[in-house]
């Protein structure tokens, strides 16, 4: 249940993006969610994709910083409301969000949830009636 | 140990009252004997009656580098050849060598100072000296040789070089101090392992100088020679090894006052700094009779340490040499030191110590940007410990400068690597 999240730092220098991607692709890497985090100075990017530690290994090997941090991903009915109970669960027991990114459309949305406290929430969210995304479903490899 | 209580534990206002006497001595003796210091003294509209105290050191004339070479070879000697019974010689890396004239008297002001420099370390007459500085024109050797001999320690004149019979005689003679550059002091420690002859080594100490070397040299040397490292400090233009030490607090260098008097100057203004502000370090000699030199200007940046030490000795301290005054710059009015912000970096160990500094000017504000590679095994996830991190930065050089810099955590590899000296300024401002 517990999803490897990529992040990479980037300096704020054009082409920096491009490259990240390029070199992915190039690798037969699918991205399937980011988002950027953005200070004046530097960005993290943090990407969920198919295949983390060889992505890892790839950026690393052309001079990029990463790390690997755990999250998890959550599927939500798109419907209003559903957010706010799965966010009430997770602070009624305590676990905090460091961030998370999502994107809905249709039936489904999908959201990444980087806690404070990953094995708990995945206790958590197990036990409600909300789904998570398996890492074997996330990862072609 | 201490050599000389009297005149290393001296009280403040004996110490002071020595100093004014030997300051006021010297000024006679160059104003009647060096052409050269009577010309300058005479330009700045002084004689040796305005010299009272040591406070009126600021009145006197500097002496450069370049004032050594343009008199080259005799021309700042204040005694006649007649009374000269030694001479030495820097390597002149620039042009000429930088050549200095010892009286009989001045080569015991030596081997004194170098005397209170071994005992700092707790050597005495029972100790087994290898002095393997270069014997010679350098003052290394021969300041070290009488120094050992003054402390009536067994003088070892083996002199540099010649490593396997260095290891051999450290082991047969049962070698208890070791004199050496630190970077010779690292290549001996290595060959005494690849020999398998450690245990053999009887070194309680070592006195190593004349190169800059850093904290982790002096606990690698002490781990590999299995010996207390001491450092000395001195400039042939002064007198060779001796003007400053270690004492067993090592938390500064013991200045010999009152043979060697230093001042903290800001070399763009020549002012004196701050008591305890950073600024180049000037020596006047207070009792040489061959070469006396006024207000040396050493270009080396440093700061003192006026605090009684705990060693008992109320001599004032020098800091490690942080880096040349030629480099110095100014932002916002505040002197900034680009060694200065590496040393501020070197003390977070998130950071890799590849820098570059950028200074420029916008609506009439100098700007200040301090570009620092992250470690890679040092990047977080988390955007606010990153953020944290070059504020923490920013702090901390704020106390240790006097200046907000703005702080940028960069990709690591992406600041440019250089071979030789490395370019690590950039100054973008045109007010020249």
């Amino acid at each position: 249940m517990i999803i490897k999240q990529l992040s990479i730092f980037l300096e704020n220098k054009t082409g920096r993006l491009t490259e990240v991607t390029r070199l992915l692709g190039s690798a037969g890497i699918n991205l399937s969610a980011f988002s950027m985090a953005e200070s004046s100075d530097f960005g993290i990017m943090r990407v969920v994709l198919s295949d983390p530690q060889a992505a890892k290994k790839l950026l690393m090997q052309n001079g990029f910083t990463v790390t690997l941090s755990d999250v998890v991903c959550l599927f939500v009915p798109n419907t209003p409301g559903t957010l706010s109970e799965a966010l009430l669960l997770l602070s009624e027991h305590n676990v905090s969000v460091d961030y998370m990114y999502a994107f809905a459309m249709d039936d489904v949305a999908r959201v990444v949830i980087r806690p404070n406290d990953i094995a708990k929430c995945v206790e958590v969210l197990q036990n409600s009636n909300l789904k998570l995304v398996k890492a074997s479903d996330m990862y072609y490899f | 140990m201490i050599w000389n209580e009297s005149y290393e534990c001296m009280g403040h206002e004996e110490l002071r009252e020595t100093q004014n006497k030997r300051l006021r001595t010297t000024v006679e003796c160059v104003y009647h004997n060096s052409p050269f210091y009577r010309a300058k003294m005479q330009e700045l509209g002084i004689t040796p009656n305005d010299i009272e105290s040591i406070d009126d050191i600021v009145k006197l004339p500097f002496t450069t580098k370049t004032d050594l070479r343009d008199q080259y070879p005799f021309g700042l000697f204040s005694a006649p050849m007649s009374e000269i019974v030694r001479l030495h010689a820097s390597s002149g890396t620039t042009g000429k060598p930088i050549v200095a004239g010892y009286t009989r008297k001045d080569l015991s002001i030596w081997s004194e100072v170098m005397a209170r420099t071994f005992a700092a370390g707790g050597c005495n007459r029972n100790d087994i000296f290898q002095i393997a500085y270069g014997y010679g024109l350098f003052t290394g050797g021969l300041g070290a040789h009488y120094g050992a001999e003054t402390l009536g320690a067994s003088v070892i004149p083996i002199s540099s070089g010649n490593t396997e019979k260095q290891i051999q005689l450290m082991t047969d003679f049962g070698s208890t101090a070791l004199c050496c550059t630190p970077s010779y002091a690292l290549y001996l420690a290595e060959a005494v392992h690849d020999m398998g002859v450690q245990d053999k080594l009887k070194l309680k100490v070592g006195f190593f100088g004349a190169e800059p070397w850093t904290e982790e040299m002096r606990k690698e040397i002490e781990q590999k020679l299995n010996l207390k490292a001491y450092d000395i400090f001195g400039l042939t233009e002064i007198i060779g090894p001796g003007v400053a030490y270690d004492c067993s607090a090592q938390h500064g260098m013991h200045i010999n006052e009152d043979h060697f008097f230093p001042e903290i100057i800001n070399p763009k203004t020549l002012k004196p700094v701050k008591k305890g502000e950073v600024g180049e370090l000037v020596f006047t000699t207070i009792t040489k009779e061959g070469m006396p030199v006024l207000r040396y200007r050493t270009k080396d940046l440093t700061s003192l340490i006026y605090e009684p030490c705990s060693c008992g000795r109320t001599s004032v301290r020098m800091h490690k040499i942080m880096g040349r005054s030629d480099d110095m710059l100014i932002i916002r009015g505040v002197n900034v030191f680009p060694s200065q912000i590496e040393s501020v970096l070197l003390e977070f160990g998130e950071t890799a110590p590849h820098y570059h500094l950028y200074v420029d000017r916008e609506n009439n504000t100098d700007t200040f940007d301090v570009h620092v590679e992250l470690r890679p095994e040092n990047f977080t996830d988390d955007m606010s410990a990153m953020l944290g991190l070059a504020k923490r930065i920013e702090h901390r050089i704020l106390s240790v400068v006097g200046i907000h810099a703005h702080v940028k955590l960069v990709e690591p590899r992406s600041i440019e690597r250089s071979i030789g000296k490395a370019k690590r300024v950039t100054d973008k401002r045109n007010l020249y």
